[in-house]
């Protein structure tokens, strides 16, 4: 009789290994390590940027320099050496292209190990992909159906020569320079990015998706989106990562920004699947993320995410629910295993009245990993009747793992209503027995009762990206069971 | 069908099943009673295959193919079905979503392509319909809030849609009322055929005055001591467990 206890489990999730684990040797031209003024003053001129971006950096650079790296998060990590980064990598030639044909036969090929041939994109029904391959964007397709719409969605860096105007007028509106210690490093360094306008009353018609890797080894990936929603329009953004793997640990600190104006909507959806470091907690990804998005009047942002990837995550999409009458809404999915640690959450601040947030999180934990929910719900004293409503699951599998919950709820106004709930289970041996009596091996069955605990969050993906998440979900999971 | 010999099987070491004797044919309703702590739910979980329960000596065939070290999923895939005793809940996963699962998995195992929708369908109308289930309740996710009840008759509906070779149910009329009671057990009558087998484990003769056995087993100190016919389950009920221990002391 085969035995699988729950130390068995255990031990086969530590042995699997990263399955996106190569790294694709395509030219690219680094910057020696190190950060200064002048460094931040080069990768400006590096992308011909106008005089205003490059103060806005050496700005933030200058803040960046006085800033302490923040120590609250339930994670515990070497911290980065940020003398020892190279802070610029482009692919060499960067390429105008007019086709697929003519990108890069090895960087194609890297998308076909991925399982996300651009081919096969560009014919699937409304995907429209901008991928950023370490910092520049080198194939843009859709551009002309969006073109038509009025819907600008292009690198940022391009975004800045072409739309100076409205890049102008909107990015550090929602992340100030000077908001984080990681946030700062961004708006100092970023290389590129992705730029996204939609024009007023403007649905947009599609999907709109990103696909991020890391390639170049030590090169920090500092990405920027700024995605605007003008008056009474509607985007759904899609944003997947995946990074091949390596031996030390890299940085990645990106910021995202959304702005959805009156009555507007944006929904982000995003699939993290950056290298976790491998089974003894070697190597990694450290994930310092900004995102933010500001709600005006009738506005509504909706975050969904499902993070599976990185060694160090630390992420709180969050929602300035500014607008009266303005909803937002936070999904997510945290996968850890290994030595992977997670600090994840939101934030909802309410400053308008009649505003809503909803928050569901799911946390999964195996291996020797550690999951963190940390959440702010904040309502303002002229938030009049705000509501907002959190869940917070977490699902332990094995004995060696941690599941942690720290909310934070701030009210000021008497008139809201504010609900928390938050539960903590474990895939037990009695679960894993009556799946199996029903003839369904322990893997699959395992990965029907992640995918029944994950179910309200992948429910809010859109439909393609649902399906990929489940099989990101049962990938890092799964054993090599049997 | 099942043939077990001399089976002593042992949980956390402790000695549980003493040398059990038992033979099941094809077409046949065996019962097996007996007092608390007999060792009824080991044999159950023997059979099915549960880990913990360690054989420590005899055989378990099935249909002349020894399935003692077997995984749980494989003897399923080979027509062991278990209705548990306390079925546990998954949330968010459906029990239409956990039925086609089980479905599926069982014809990959035998080579076979996925059913194809149009039939799991017309297949779960009827059998929901036999154990008088409703749309709605199969969209619920398993066994979550579900009343006692519920649960067993969900038990005996996913017995339906496997059909098993061999059914084994774990005191599946505890915490059942009456007219639960009624359902279940015309739902098993209707599920018997010439091809399958039933061992119903039961404390109480109640759940046999529906589902009539042909062979009833008395079950104490992990042996089988006395086997009668339907009437022999009258006589316990009547009598209680202790002339047993009386008749065997003497």
């Amino acid at each position: 009789m085969s035995k699988y206890t729950e130390d068995d489990l255990r031990e086969e999730l530590e042995t699997k290994e990263y399955e996106y684990g190569f790294y694709t040797d395509i030219e690219s031209e680094t910057f020696a390590k190190g950060l200064n003024e002048d460094v931040v003053r080069a990768i400006s001129k590096k992308k011909n940027e106008p005089k205003w971006m490059t103060d806005w950096r050496l700005e933030a650079f200058r803040v960046w320099s006085k800033m302490e790296e923040p120590e609250w998060a339930n994670v515990s990590y070497k911290k980065p050496e940020f003398q020892e980064i190279a802070y610029y990598s482009a692919p060499k030639q960067k390429p105008k292209l007019n086709s697929i044909d003519e990108v890069d036969p090895d960087l194609l090929a890297t998308f076909e190990k991925l399982g996300i041939s651009l081919e096969e994109q560009k014919r699937l029904a409304n995907v429209a992909v901008d991928i950023v391959i370490d910092s520049v964007s080198v194939a843009t397709t859709f551009k002309k159906t969006l073109g038509e719409k009025g819907i600008i969605f292009m690198p940022i860096s391009e975004a800045i020569q072409e739309h100076p105007e409205l890049v102008k007028k909107y990015l550090g509106t929602v992340v100030p320079t000077s908001d984080n210690f990681y946030a700062a490093l961004n708006s100092a360094v970023f290389s590129d990015g992705s730029f996204c306008y939609i024009p007023k009353g403007v649905r947009c018609p599609m999907e709109l998706s990103t696909y991020f890797r890391i390639n170049e080894g030590g090169t920090g990936q500092f990405e920027r989106t700024l995605v605007v929603a003008d008056k009474g329009s509607f985007v759904s953004y899609l944003e997947g990562c995946t990074a091949p793997s390596r031996d030390e640990n890299q940085l990645h600190a990106a910021v995202v920004e959304l702005i959805a104006l009156d009555d507007a909507e944006i929904k982000y959806s995003t699939v993290q699947n950056w290298y976790p470091g491998n089974s003894e907690g070697k190597g990694g990804v450290y994930n310092f993320v900004t995102k933010r998005g500001l709600c005006e009047t009738n506005a509504k942002i909706s975050w969904t995410q499902v993070e599976t990837g990185s060694a160090i995550t630390w992420k709180y999409p969050s929602c300035i629910l500014k607008g009266n009458n303005s909803v937002g809404e936070f999904y997510s999915i945290a996968v850890t295993n290994n030595y992977q640690q997670a600090d994840t959450g939101t934030k909802m601040i309410h400053l308008g009245k009649n505003t809503k947030s909803t928050i569901i999180s799911k946390g999964i934990s195996a291996g020797k990993s550690q999951n963190s929910y940390r959440g702010l719900v904040q309502i303002n004293s002229r938030a009049e009747n705000a509501r907002n409503f959190s869940q917070c699951d977490s699902l332990l599998m094995g004995n060696k793992c941690g599941a942690h919950t720290f909310p934070y709820i701030e009210v000021k106004n008497k008139t809201a209503q504010v609900e928390h709930e938050a539960t903590t289970s474990k895939i037990g041996e009695e679960q894993l027995f009556y799946c199996n009596q029903r003839g369904i091996d322990t893997e699959k069955a395992i990965a029907l009762i992640v995918n029944g605990f994950s179910k309200e969050v992948l429910n809010k993906l859109p439909m393609e990206f649902a399906v990929e998440a489940q099989k990101l979900l049962e990938i890092s999971l799964e054993g090599s069971v049997g | 069908m099942l043939k077990i010999e001399n089976l002593k099987a042992s949980v956390d070491n402790k000695s549980i099943l003493k040398g059990l004797n038992l033979e099941v044919n094809a077409g046949e309703v065996h019962a097996i009673m007996g007092p608390n702590g007999a060792g009824k739910s080991t044999l159950a979980n023997i059979i099915a295959g549960k880990e913990e329960y360690e054989v420590d000596h005899g055989t378990i065939e099935l249909n002349g193919e020894d399935i003692s070290e077997l995984a749980p999923e494989e003897r399923a895939h080979i027509g062991v079905f278990l209705s548990f005793q306390y079925p546990v809940e998954i949330p968010g996963v459906s029990v239409t979503n956990f039925i086609k699962t089980a479905i599926n998995e069982n014809r990959k195992a035998k080579g076979l392509e996925e059913m194809p929708a149009k039939n799991m369908l017309k297949m779960i109308r009827e059998k929901s319909e036999l154990l008088e289930i409703d749309r709605k309740f199969l969209s619920r996710s398993l066994n979550e809030g579900f009343s006692g009840g519920e649960k067993k008759r969900n038990e005996i509906f996913q017995m339906a849609m496997l059909e098993p070779k061999l059914a084994i149910l774990d005191e599946t009329d505890s915490g059942l009322d009456i007219d639960a009671l009624r359902i279940v057990a015309n739902g098993v009558n209707k599920l018997k055929s010439k091809d399958n087998a039933v061992i119903v484990i039961t404390h109480y003769q109640r759940l046999l005055d529906y589902i009539v056995p042909d062979f009833v087993h008395v079950l104490h100190d992990g042996k089988i001591v006395k086997t009668g016919d339907a009437s022999l389950a009258l006589e316990l009920e009547a009598k209680g467990y202790d002339w047993i221990k009386e008749e065997m002391i003497s």
